[in-house]
């Protein structure tokens, strides 16, 4: 791990530069480790780095630092909680999954295919962020891998179900954004008057169940 | 129960404190004051807790009056009501405070005595506009209960207030930044150039227009960014990451605004200008000490 000030407020903390399921491991267990400390605001968990927002009235870069090499030296964070199981209900194609024809023309599967793949495999969701509760899903069969398209749409319908490149992900809020759109799911994954947690959190593991099939 | 009364509600008046903390593991950025410096003073002001809940006022700030007399404070930029700014204020009942239109700086805060008590979301009042998080901006029509949350008497008038109000247009807004997490993969251009800030920039990002900043790094891994991070975006146009910006995001950063320059950025608006002057990090934090003890001595 190498720690390095990301602000006069943050410090930025990265587990090597891949994406892997072993760094996702570091990513949960310092987030479970620094959370509800005092004089830490927030943890910002990505793929491979945890960025750490402080009060620096309260505490230097270098307490942050000591203590985050504390916590993570402690045993007491080692074990994940068991991990969570979570149903999406999708309505594939048509008017919800407007981009399924094009995944499968990219892919070269048909349309069945693309649903038959994306709906079989299990997923693990790395970390929330961007842009409130959304899910980044590692585990997309690589057959699937499609790239985003070139020009982002300016509103993509909350619930969308989507694959950006190797990714997988569900839009939680009708956002502008540029993620193939396969379906979409009647789940509320955020809702702005329920404090969270969210629907989906860090180190579930999700499946798509086709509900609808719309031609 | 003593109410405000929105008669016409501006631009963009949202309910804020100083953020919504604890929550950027699942997306949620902490939103609050724009200018916290000035929420901050107009809350002491008044006697209340610095982090009581006030109102933000963007641009064109609307008119307001109270069903009870009332001591406020407005701090920030001069909105043009012709009260005095930076001290507590008695207005009447039924008295119309107006605020048409800062000439220069972007926000206002109006704190009244007690604050307003408005129902806490994840523990803050603040509206997190592009969420819908926190509440809604105020319409006309719309009423917010005053509480009775003072913690102590109202204070003088405040001194020294003019170093933390908006520049005139003309000069240039200088903004201090501390090097970023990407600060090896840029040149100097940010340092060189004078940006203009974008018609679309709000409250999630700053946008600027200038010499295109260019990154040598490759393709990035999303990560966790903080406020006031200044990113480089594909096009090289910097966009400074402001109250409800993204918690994570894959662009470039090569230099992160220094809080105690935040106050600056709640200021800003469409077509001022602004440069960047890197310091160190200890210079930073003794910046930020300064202004606590000026906000201290209220």
């Amino acid at each position: 791990m190498t720690i390095r000030p990301a602000s006069d407020r943050s410090l930025f903390l990265s587990f090597g530069a891949e994406i892997s399921f072993a760094a996702h491991q570091d990513v949960a267990r310092l987030t479970r480790a620094l959370a509800g400390v005092r004089g830490i605001l927030n943890l910002h968990p990505a793929y491979n780095s945890v960025l750490v927002d402080f009060d620096p009235r309260l505490r230097t870069h270098a307490e942050v630092e000591a203590l985050i090499r504390a916590r993570l030296a402690s045993h007491e964070f080692e074990t994940p909680p068991p991990p969570r199981h979570v149903e999406i209900p999708v309505s594939y194609g048509g008017e919800f999954g407007p981009d399924l024809a094009d995944v499968a023309r990219h892919t070269g599967l048909s349309p069945a295919g693309v649903i038959e793949l994306h709906s079989a495999a299990e997923y693990l969701v790395y970390f929330v962020g961007f842009s409130t509760c959304f899910p980044y899903l590692g585990g997309l069969p690589p057959e699937l891998a499609t790239p985003r398209l070139s020009a982002p749409r300016k509103h993509v319908p909350v619930g969308s179900v989507a694959i950006g490149g190797a990714q997988a992900g569900i839009y939680p809020l009708a956002s502008p954004g540029g993620w193939r759109l396969i379906g979409r799911t009647a789940l509320t994954l955020f809702d702005a008057t329920q404090t969270p947690p969210p629907l989906l959190r860090m180190g579930d593991r999700v499946r798509f169940v086709p509900v609808e099939i719309l031609p | 129960m003593n109410r405000l009364h929105v008669l016409s509600p501006g631009l963009q008046t949202t309910v804020q404190d100083l953020g919504r903390f604890g929550y950027a593991h699942f997306g949620i950025s902490a939103s609050g004051a724009a200018d916290p410096l000035a929420l901050r003073a107009a809350n002491l002001l008044v006697g209340n807790a610095e982090n009581a809940p006030a109102l933000e006022l963007t641009l064109n700030g609307g008119e307001y009056s109270f069903g009870q007399p009332t001591l406020i404070a407005l701090t920030g930029a001069d909105f043009g009501s012709g009260l005095p700014l930076w001290q507590p204020v008695q207005l009447r009942a039924g008295e119309v405070l107006r605020c048409p239109r800062a000439t220069h700086g972007a926000r206002a805060y109006l704190a009244v005595r007690g604050g307003f008590a408005v129902p806490l979301v994840m523990g803050s009042a603040s509206v997190h506009v592009m969420t819908g998080v926190g509440g809604r901006p105020l319409r006309a029509g719309d009423m917010l209960d005053i509480g009775d949350a003072a913690v102590r008497l109202p204070r003088k008038p405040a001194r020294g207030f003019e170093k933390y109000t908006p520049p005139v247009p003309e000069r240039t807004a200088s903004l201090r930044v501390t090097a970023g997490p990407h600060a090896r993969e840029f040149g100097e251009e940010l340092y060189r150039a004078t940006y203009t800030v974008s018609e679309e920039s709000n409250r999630m990002g700053i946008r600027l227009k200038g010499a295109p900043l260019a990154a040598h790094a490759g393709q990035m891994v999303s990560e966790g960014v903080p406020l006031g991070a200044v990113q480089a975006p594909p096009d090289g146009q910097p966009i400074i990451l402001f109250v409800e910006h993204q918690t994570t995001g894959g662009y470039p950063k090569p230099a992160t605004v220094i809080s105690a320059d935040f106050w600056r950025l709640g200021q800003l608006r469409p077509r001022d200008r602004v440069a960047f002057e890197r310091i160190t990090l200890p210079a930073a934090l003794e910046l930020l000490r300064d202004q606590e003890e000026w906000l201290y001595s209220l």
